[in-house]
């Protein structure tokens, strides 16, 4: 019994890692426009695709494979923001919201007529000699997840923390106006959000590739237990969402193993509900402190 | 070097500033005065782009600013300290003044001479050198003051945009600042266009004045004889009718 709850824990940690990623993705654009950008899990879709496209088709190798994806990927997110967001920049909210689903269900069709209904798997990084860990049983797979994402994570950390860039990306989302009478470009820090949530989002879809297939339509539920990781973290760009995406993960892979497979996706959404309902600020939101 | 002619700014339908046309010259410092929703903050968001004019030019050394991005205008030499300080309360003091300098950053200035400027702005307030890494949200309101122009004279302004600096200080502070205020125009002849509630302490430091009603320029004249006019003392710096007919 204990060994069968590392093993769900463990598989649990590397979904809620993908999670983390995507729920990232969500609210680094939140953060700076204040919409939830739907098409988030398209991102994540056309990732492990265009991976599968240019191994399959292509014949690359698999790191310029995975490479490529990234940064077309990134190019997408790039140019729907300059497409499908900056021409209404004073539309509002709920608008946008909603123009980011139109552009998800019209990145997911465009998939679709290109590259098929099938669902498609692309090979593990390394072997796949699962490895055995207290009992449990881990793919090597689910070891780069865990280190790929910790990476990112990382460097995301250093960008938003430690450089110009990524500072002016907090203030800008701190106080807006203010940002923009130091000459923070608000336009410009909405567009580097797109392409740091579109990248981030494909590398997600490209690791977890090779243990959940791909298809064109994973972006719907992979978005969505993003979003829910960026809900129970708060909708923080950092160590929140983080913690939301791992315990999604876990909770998933316990509810499955211990009560029912059935109920994996019911799961995410039932913690998705109680957060709002209960904590709609998140679960690790600090209290600000501000002195007037 | 700042020209403003005959701008009208709205927020929806409300006529916020009728007809306005002002002036600024180099190592001036020019003070806007009149009552709560005279216009004033308006006029400065219009300077920075916050809220643009509709029809009028505002033209700075010469090339139209109207129109143009905040960053635009940042950029060009037009810095505004706004109203309530609007520090980034989340980021350390040192880091709220890095931000200042962001387009100096990205014009791939020389870091060196970025963190020289930042040293001078320790110098010219005490105060905050002792607090660099403190959260700018956990200081007084004096030095949240202090680290908001210090801030916007990161871009190194040509012009800087003051509103309501002395609200909620105590007057030591006020003081202080007012201080500063007066040594950015005489060593670096910063032009500064001061928007202020407390008018004396505003008129005794101006070089020249306006005074505004309900979006429209009333007066306009230099300092001293503002502080001698009698309407303006009457309405602006609180003596009684009686009083000055009594003199």
């Amino acid at each position: 019994m204990a060994h069968q709850i590392l093993q769900y824990m463990l598989s649990g940690l590397s979904t809620g890692a993908i999670y983390s990623l995507i729920g990232i993705g969500f609210a680094i654009i939140y953060n700076s426009t204040g919409i939830i950008n739907f098409a988030q899990g398209e991102f994540v879709m056309l990732g492990g695709m265009l991976t599968y496209v240019f191994l399959a088709l292509f014949d690359f190798p698999l790191p310029a494979a995975m490479g490529l994806a990234v940064v077309l990927t990134t190019a997408v997110g790039v140019v729907f923001e300059r497409l499908a967001i900056r021409p209404l920049r004073n539309a509002t909210p709920l608008s946008l919201v909603i123009i980011t689903i139109g552009g998800s269900i019209l990145i997911r069709g465009i998939a679709m007529l290109q590259f098929g209904k099938d669902t498609h798997a692309i090979p593990a990084f390394s072997s796949n000699e699962p490895l055995t860990l207290a009992g449990a049983t881990v793919l090597p797979q689910h070891l780069w997840i865990l280190g790929i994402t910790l990476c990112i994570i990382a460097v995301n950390r250093f960008f938003f923390f430690h450089t110009i860039n990524g500072k002016a990306m907090r203030a800008c989302s701190h106080n807006r106006r203010a940002a923009s009478l130091v000459g923070i470009g608000v336009k410009r820090m909405v567009l580097i959000s797109f392409a740091i949530s579109s990248a981030m989002g494909s590398v997600a879809g490209i690791i977890t590739a090779p243990l959940t297939m791909t298809s064109y339509d994973v972006g719907i539920m992979l978005g969505l237990k993003g979003f829910c990781a960026a809900i129970i973290g708060g909708m923080s760009s950092g160590i929140g969402t983080v913690f939301g995406g791992l315990l999604l993960g876990v909770l998933e892979s316990l509810g499955a193993g211990l009560i029912s497979s059935g109920y994996k996706d019911a799961i995410a959404f039932i913690i998705l509900l109680l957060i709002l309902f209960i904590r709609p600020q998140g679960l690790f939101r600090k209290a600000e402190t501000e002195r007037v | 070097m700042l020209r403003v002619k005959n701008i009208n700014t709205y927020y929806g339908q409300v006529h916020a500033l009728k007809n306005i046309s002002l002036h600024l010259n180099e190592g001036e410092i020019v003070t806007l005065i009149g009552a709560n929703g005279a216009g004033k903050t308006t006029i400065l968001n219009s300077l920075s782009g916050i809220t643009p004019p509709r029809d009028g030019e505002i033209l700075f050394e010469g090339r139209p600013v109207a129109g143009l991005s905040p960053d635009c205008i940042v950029d060009m030499g037009i810095s505004q300290v706004p109203e309530g300080r609007q520090v980034f309360k989340d980021f350390s003091v040192e880091d709220n003044l890095e931000l200042g300098a962001y387009l100096r950053y990205r014009k791939r200035e020389k870091k060196s001479v970025i963190r020289k400027d930042i040293e001078d702005v320790f110098e010219l307030f005490p105060q905050l050198s002792g607090r660099r890494n403190q959260m700018a949200g956990t200081l007084s309101g004096g030095e949240q003051q202090m680290l908001a122009i210090g801030r916007a004279l990161m871009a190194r302004p040509k012009v800087l945009l003051l509103d309501e600096p002395s609200m909620g200080l105590a007057p030591l502070v006020v003081q202080e600042i007012f201080r500063v205020i007066t040594d950015l125009r005489d060593q670096r002849s910063t032009a500064v266009l001061l928007v202020e509630q407390n008018a004396r302490a505003a008129l005794k430091i101006a070089d020249r004045g306006y005074v505004l009603e309900t979006g429209k320029v009333m007066l306009e004249e230099n300092a001293y004889d503002l502080l001698e006019n009698k309407d303006v003392q009457r309405a602006y710096l609180g003596r009684d009718k009686k009083e000055i007919w009594e003199r």
